[in-house]
């Protein structure tokens, strides 16, 4: 286990009106890895990441960034850090490189040497073209760009993206996946990122909380949090059916397949291993009179994870 | 030290971002030229009033108008805070190890190098138009600096405002609410002793007053050292208190993040 580069404990904040956006909040970062906070709007995602980055402070609790005490030492834990808020924090009324030369400088770089990373910055983040535009001009893309780039500056140990990749296009987010990968992979930077995408969560993130009013109500990695479901999901739709008990008493006689619902034409199961327990059922269902139309079979997601830790389905939580 | 820095990074971003726009520079230019032309021709015969001091009007309104673009460039200085805390340039700020004073202090250098600025053309174009000064180069220097005085801390005020209400339109309706009578409630179109006896009473305690009365002072042939001493004094303690006002305001709104 190498050291650990976020450490949050008993994080408790109360905004005024008594909203309590953080309850007791306790997670841990491993150096070097992706940590995910996953959650709904209003989950508490954004409040963790401003206690962190010393933009608030806690009611309660301890929190310490690369070994830096985030209440005692705001300053030190300033120059260890780089954090891109949810919205964007471009000076439109600058260019690229102004607000680029601009963060160094805050950050104590000057001379060749800031040029020079600023040069190297624009480049990795194909804004070399756009540099000296000013950033008003920018498709949102590029802004986002160039706030992960203003980040980075004085590369920082620890990097904290606040939702990055919301209202980007498509295109953009999986430019952006791939930059933040390489952070951790390549650059050794611990990031901490939020999202309400599953899909995101699951893709870039080592390991991964799920928030929900203020706590974290699972924690581990993607693959292990989606393993406690037991099995995959398998959907069968009829176009012959016997009726709905008698479908279930069908499928009563494979072993490997268990939480049985039926509703007309459909039947929903849980398996062990969707794949292998798919003839056996099929078989069981044709042999007592039923036709089947289509199967899927999905593994379980993060979705299902929520669902069970929470008790709500994403999407519900989200609009609420 | 460092804060010293930051600031100077801050004005010179800020005075960038101004000089991007074409618009603003013409209507800065444009704006006080209509208010010397105009307020100049309007109230032009004010001056054959009896007990009215003055050579001509152009020479006793300049300092004024002078004063009042000051005022009016401090009292709007706010609003640009709030865009930035919209737009989240304020929280990349407080997220990066920038001097906190830095954020506020580089809108008010950039706020006093435009007052300095404008205020050299309109005394050029005031010239022009006819105005004469005999306090030479000295009294334009205090008008300069009575100019500035009343920018520092009505920018700080605004700027203290605009981090409390976060609002631009209650901060605009608040502005005009206080600005404009600021600027009639004191001799900046009217020789005192001509003003009602309870604007005279009121313009005693309204820093507008004390500097344009002060400018007038140090631009005329006779200039009161003493009273031009003691009014500077009071409007360097007025910018303190601001400044702490400001500082306050600027801690509340990072408590309320």
């Amino acid at each position: 286990m190498k050291e650990l580069a976020i450490e949050a404990r008993d994080l408790v904040k109360t905004y005024p009106g008594n909203v309590r956006a953080l309850d007791e909040l306790s997670f841990a970062v491993a150096g070097g890895t992706i940590f995910g906070l996953l959650g709904p709007n209003g989950a508490g995602k954004s409040t963790t990441v401003k206690v962190l980055n010393t933009l608030t402070r806690p009611d309660s609790g301890v929190a310490r960034v690369g070994g830096l005490d985030v209440i005692r030492q705001p300053d030190a834990v300033r120059h260890a850090i780089g954090s891109v808020a949810q919205r964007s924090g471009v000076d439109v009324n600058a260019s690229g490189r102004e607000n680029l030369t601009l963060q160094g400088r805050f950050h104590g770089l000057g001379g060749a040497e800031l040029k020079t990373r600023v040069a190297s910055l624009l480049d990795r983040f194909l804004l070399t073209p756009a540099a000296d535009r000013e950033a008003r001009t920018y498709s949102g893309g590029m802004q986002r760009k160039l706030d992960v780039a203003m980040g980075l500056i004085h590369r920082p140990r620890v990097l904290f993206l606040d939702e990055p990749t919301t209202g980007l296009d498509p295109e953009a987010r999986s430019d952006l996946w791939k930059e933040i990968t390489r952070l951790a992979h390549d650059d050794g930077i611990t990031v901490l990122l939020t999202t309400h995408y599953l899909e995101e969560a699951d893709r870039l993130a080592h390991r991964l909380a799920i928030v929900d009013r203020g706590r974290v109500v699972a924690e581990g990695t993607p693959d292990a949090l989606k393993g406690e479901l037991s099995g995959d999901a398998v959907q069968i739709e009829l176009s012959e059916t016997p009726g709905d008990s008698a479908v279930a008493a069908l499928l009563s006689s494979v072993r490997t397949v268990h939480d049985v619902t039926v509703t007309g034409s459909t039947v929903r199961a849980r398996a062990d291993h969707g794949g292998s327990a798919v003839p056996a059922m099929i078989t069981a269902l044709e042999a007592g009179g039923a036709r089947v139309s289509s199967v899927r079979v999905t593994r379980p997601s993060l979705d299902d994870v929520y669902l069970r830790h929470t008790g709500r389905t994403f999407n519900e939580a989200d609009q609420a | 030290m460092t804060a010293l820095m930051h600031t100077w990074f801050m004005t010179v971003r800020h005075l960038r971002a101004l000089m991007r726009q074409p618009w603003w520079i013409a209507i800065s230019l444009v704006q006080p030229i209509t208010y010397l032309l105009l307020y100049g021709q309007v109230f032009s015969r004010i001056v054959e009033l009896p007990g009215f001091h003055a050579p001509n009007y152009v020479t006793y309104v300049t300092p004024g108008i002078v004063i009042m673009m000051a005022l009016f460039g401090g009292g709007w200085n706010g609003m640009g805070i709030i865009a930035e805390i919209d737009r989240g340039v304020m929280d990349r700020f407080l997220v990066a190890p920038v001097s906190r004073a830095a954020i506020i202090a580089g809108r008010l250098v950039q706020m006093s190098i435009i007052t300095v600025v404008q205020a050299a053309m309109m005394l050029g174009l005031g010239w022009v138009l006819g105005a004469r000064f005999e306090g030479g180069f000295t009294g334009l220097a205090v008008l300069m600096l009575c100019a500035v005085l009343v920018a520092l801390p009505f920018g700080a005020l605004s700027n203290a405002m605009a981090l409390v209400i976060r609002r631009q339109e209650s901060v605009i309706g608040a502005s005009n609410f206080i600005l404009l009578p600021m600027t009639f409630l004191s001799p900046v179109f009217m020789a005192p002793t001509l003003m009602p006896r309870w604007v005279q009473r009121v313009s005693l305690v309204n820093p507008v007053a004390w500097s344009v009365e002060t400018a007038r002072s140090a631009l005329s042939a006779h200039a009161d050292w003493r009273l031009i001493g003691t009014r500077l004094v009071w409007l360097a303690a007025l910018g303190l208190a601001s400044a702490w006002l400001a500082a306050r305001a600027f801690r509340s709104y990072q408590k309320s993040i």
